[in-house]
């Protein structure tokens, strides 16, 4: 065993009353890919604060290179080798590529006036590190968000870099861009550079990481070898829980479909589709990202109304050219983003639950019956379990989970017969996650009829009981889910 | 130059600087030809002389809004610094030339900004409120402290620096002359100090970082705060110079004529392609856009436009002008999109 680049030992932190860590250890080597995992509030950032010096533990201390700091600061840390690549990657969307990698070095070295021709040195062998290819004088706010993520990773290497912490890096990159970021990865780590990992995402843990630490609610629970960790036991560690994975088993299914949808199509993203949904019953649709699987999932609720086919719901042809159409028929949608599409994020709880519903609540003159509505937020929130002291709160005052469960009341709350999902657990954690699909479960044995749209294989095999393929903007195969696993399905995505 | 600022055809295609400037030489060609005077000298100097105020104002606009904020007390500064500089100088009966008064304007000026940068920087409280309350708080202390009214009398000093000219220009077909003021000189004096601050030192740059991500300018290492508080002292300095050079051109220093100017002001920079958002902009733009707020101000009546119908004018301007610049903005990101997704499907 060779000696540790960094370790931290018994860190103790809290914030007014809240212990956000208790005794935590952690160490980490040269060139080693570590994942740190927890789910959302489990101190996982508040280590990584400080480790790189932005806050002051309470008690305990870091060995840097065999020098131990009972408390450092930002500067000791980046001269110490310690670099960090934040989840928005710390860029300025207004400026040039060049200004973004020369301004940390130039700021650093204490410079007053700006040289343009050593600025665009600086920038060109930033990017030489690892081999990206760039437009300087392009504005960063026009890149792609893995473009920018090369960027911050490149400006991460500028300093004498030992260690680089990458917050949740994984977010909001396609299949390939993290291949791509994977493989920088393992460069990096080939010429000595330790990478520390910010995840929840189990999959990339086992991909990526030799050694793994898991904290939940601010306390170690495991530190190990990757090898020694499999699927099973990460939710443990993650959640406190065990869970036995449920298939679902559609139960009173109707013998007519509720709704059915005959060679749909829209220009330039689908065509010719056609299925129906029985009630009781959860269909997946999966396929890549430019599948249109998206597109049909706005189709279905009007964003982007077909311009082919047509849909019918109870055997009788309607249209739907308009979320209102499908909120009159009865049919309602949660979008994958839910933070811009599906809730009002500084309105309170409350009035998120009942929006849908609140020409219902109305009284004659079109007053909202206040005994009708905390009625209303009251039966969800009990029935969906939502986790707030005061459903007057903001709605950003909740954990992914619970936002979702929350788009989930509010359509809930319409009597719903055909709900559709886009990307229902994206960016939930895996107690939530789990929470999420026993409540589908239960609405579909409730007889409503259900749509998951997703790329998550496993999630649609244990939850749909069929499975539609998507590709190229068409379906490409209809599978059963208990004849079916996830290698078969991912032969028709590509 | 060239191999440190390259300008492809294509990148000033998605910029605002030459719509602008098309839109200004149409409007100038359209005056010149149905008056026949917009391009007699005497007419260019009367342009160039009305620039300098509303000029100096849009320099410490643009500064401001660049860096992500909103001033809107500038007026009300320059006027209150300006007003108790004469005063005061009235009352020790000051007899002696113009660098007194500027002095003691810019440092007022720079108490004045510092005040407006402290709650802004320090407290982090909101552009918009700060300036629109410490706007009050300088237009009560004129009123009330100092008892405010029109001096209609102004230092010996003052009142022959604002008629000393340059030169004057003759207009042969009316007879009709116009001096350019030596205040233009200070205006191109501030143009090019700002010029070279936000192009060539690190502060300017930290400007325009900072209006593009506050967090990430602080993570970068940036002093953000100071940078800020810095900031608003020199808008305040620049606004103060303005109210100088304005009193001097008026000869009069009068407590509420500059009040209201910030609107068209603001309006004049967001024109000239100024992100109201804060981070993107050039000095340029801030300039051709103030230039035609000003054109449109003074050579309506060229047009045989009567001068009550002014504010109608510069106010579809504004609506048109930042209206066309919105939808570059929707357009270039269709394109990009479009791009994007051929790319994809690739």
């Amino acid at each position: 065993m060779s000696e540790s680049l960094l370790k931290a030992e018994g860190i103790y932190k809290s914030f007014v009353g809240v212990q956000a860590l208790k005794n935590v250890n952690f160490s980490i080597k040269s060139g080693e890919i570590h994942c740190l995992a927890g789910e959302n509030g489990s101190g996982k950032s508040t280590l990584i604060k400080i480790i790189s010096g932005v806050y002051t533990p309470d008690s305990g201390y870091i060995e840097f290179d065999g020098k131990q700091y009972t408390k450092i600061t930002p500067i000791e840390a980046i001269n110490n080798g310690i670099q960090v690549i934040y989840q928005d990657f710390s860029i300025f969307p207004n400026l040039t590529v060049m200004e973004n990698l020369a301004f940390n070095s130039e700021l650093a070295e204490g410079r007053k006036i700006v040289n343009w021709k050593r600025m665009r040195t600086i920038a060109e062998e930033a990017i030489a590190k690892i081999n990206f290819k760039v437009d300087l004088d392009a504005y960063v706010g026009n890149l792609t968000v893995a473009e920018k993520q090369m960027i911050a990773i490149s400006r991460a290497l500028m300093f004498n870099t030992k260690l680089i912490i990458m917050d949740e890096p994984t977010t909001a990159l396609t299949k390939k861009e993290v291949r791509n970021l994977f493989n920088i990865i393992l460069k990096l780590k080939e010429i000595g550079i330790a990478i520390l990992f910010v995840s929840h995402k189990l999959n990339e843990v086992f991909e990526i990481s030799e050694n793994f630490t898991i904290l939940r609610s601010g306390e170690l629970v495991a530190s190990g070898s990757t090898s020694d960790l499999d699927d099973r036991k990460f939710s443990y560690y993650m959640t406190g829980r065990e869970f036995i994975p449920r298939r679902f088993k559609p139960v009173n299914l109707s013998e007519k479909p509720i709704f059915e949808a005959k060679h749909i199509g829209l220009s330039g993203f689908f065509e010719d589709i056609s299925f129906s949904l029985r009630r009781g019953e959860i269909i997946g649709i999966t396929g890549l990202l430019d599948s249109g699987r998206t597109e049909l999932a706005l189709s279905m609720f009007g964003i982007k109304p077909i311009s082919h086919g047509s849909f019918s719901i109870d055997g009788k042809q309607v249209q739907i050219q308009s979320p209102r159409d499908a909120i009159e028929h009865n049919l309602g949608y949660v979008p994958e983003d839910r933070l811009t599409e599906g809730l009002f994020l500084s309105q309170s709880i409350a009035d998120n639950i009942i929006i849908s519903e609140i020409d219902r609540l109305a009284k004659r003159a079109g007053v909202v019956d206040q005994d009708k509505r905390k009625e209303e937020i009251e039966r969800w929130v009990q029935e969906l379990s939502i986790a707030t002291p005061d459903s007057n709160n903001a709605c950003q005052t909740l954990s992914g989970g619970n936002q979702q469960r929350i788009v989930l009341a509010k359509w809930l709350a319409c009597n719903l017969d055909i709900l559709v999902l886009n990307g229902p657990t994206v960016g939930v954690d895996i107690g939530s996650k789990h929470d999420i699909h026993g409540i589908l479960h239960e609405l579909a044995s409730k007889g409503l009829g259900l749509i998951i749209i997703s790329d998550d294989l496993p999630e649609i095999v244990e939850n749909c009981s069929k499975i539609l393929v998507m590709k190229a903007g068409r379906i490409v195969a209809e599978l059963k889910a208990d004849e079916t696993d996830e290698k078969s399905i991912l032969s028709y995505m590509l | 130059m060239k191999t440190t600022t390259p300008i492809s055809l294509k990148k000033l295609a998605g910029r605002n600087e030459p719509y602008i400037f098309l839109v200004l030489f149409a409007l100038c060609l359209l005056i010149e030809f149905r008056s026949g005077q917009f391009f007699s000298s005497n007419n260019l100097v009367d342009i160039a002389s009305a620039l300098i105020v509303p000029g100096l104002f849009a320099i410490g606009a643009f500064l401001v809004i660049i860096s992500g904020g909103i001033d809107v007390s500038f007026p009300a500064l320059a006027s209150l610094s300006v007003y108790a500089t004469t005063k005061y100088l009235l009352d020790i009966q000051y007899e002696g030339g113009i660098w007194l008064p500027i002095v003691i304007a810019l440092a007022i000026g720079a108490l004045l900004g510092a005040f407006n940068g402290l709650f802004i920087g320090y407290f982090r409280l909101p552009a918009l409120i700060v300036t629109l309350g410490s706007s009050s708080v300088f237009k009560g202390i004129m009123q009330g402290a100092l008892n405010s009214k029109q001096l209609t009398i102004i230092p010996v000093g003052m009142r022959t620096w604002g008629t000393t000219a340059l030169f004057t220009a003759r207009n042969p077909v009316s007879g009709l002359t116009s001096r350019m003021p030596v205040a233009f000189i200070v205006f191109l004096i501030v143009l090019g100090f700002v010029f070279f601050l936000m192009r060539y030192t690190m502060f300017g740059r930290s400007i325009y970082a900072i209006g593009g991500s506050e967090t990430s300018a602080h993570r970068a290492g940036f002093n953000v705060i100071r940078t800020k508080v810095v900031l608003y002292i020199m808008v305040g300095m620049i606004a103060s110079l303005a109210g100088v050079i304005r009193v001097c051109m008026m000869q009069q220093a009068h407590p509420t004529n500059m009040l209201g100017m910030e609107m068209n002001i603001i309006a004049g920079v967001v024109l000239g392609g100024t992100a109201i958002t804060g981070g993107r902009g050039t000095l340029l733009g801030c300039m051709l856009g103030t230039l035609l707020i000003v054109i449109v101000e003074n050579s309506l009546i060229l047009l045989g436009i009567p001068t009550s119908w002014k504010s109608v004018f510069t106010g579809a301007l504004i609506i048109i002008g930042t209206g066309i610049s919105a939808y570059q903005v929707i357009l270039m990101n269709r394109i990009k999109k479009t791009k994007h997704s051929v790319k994809e499907a690739a």
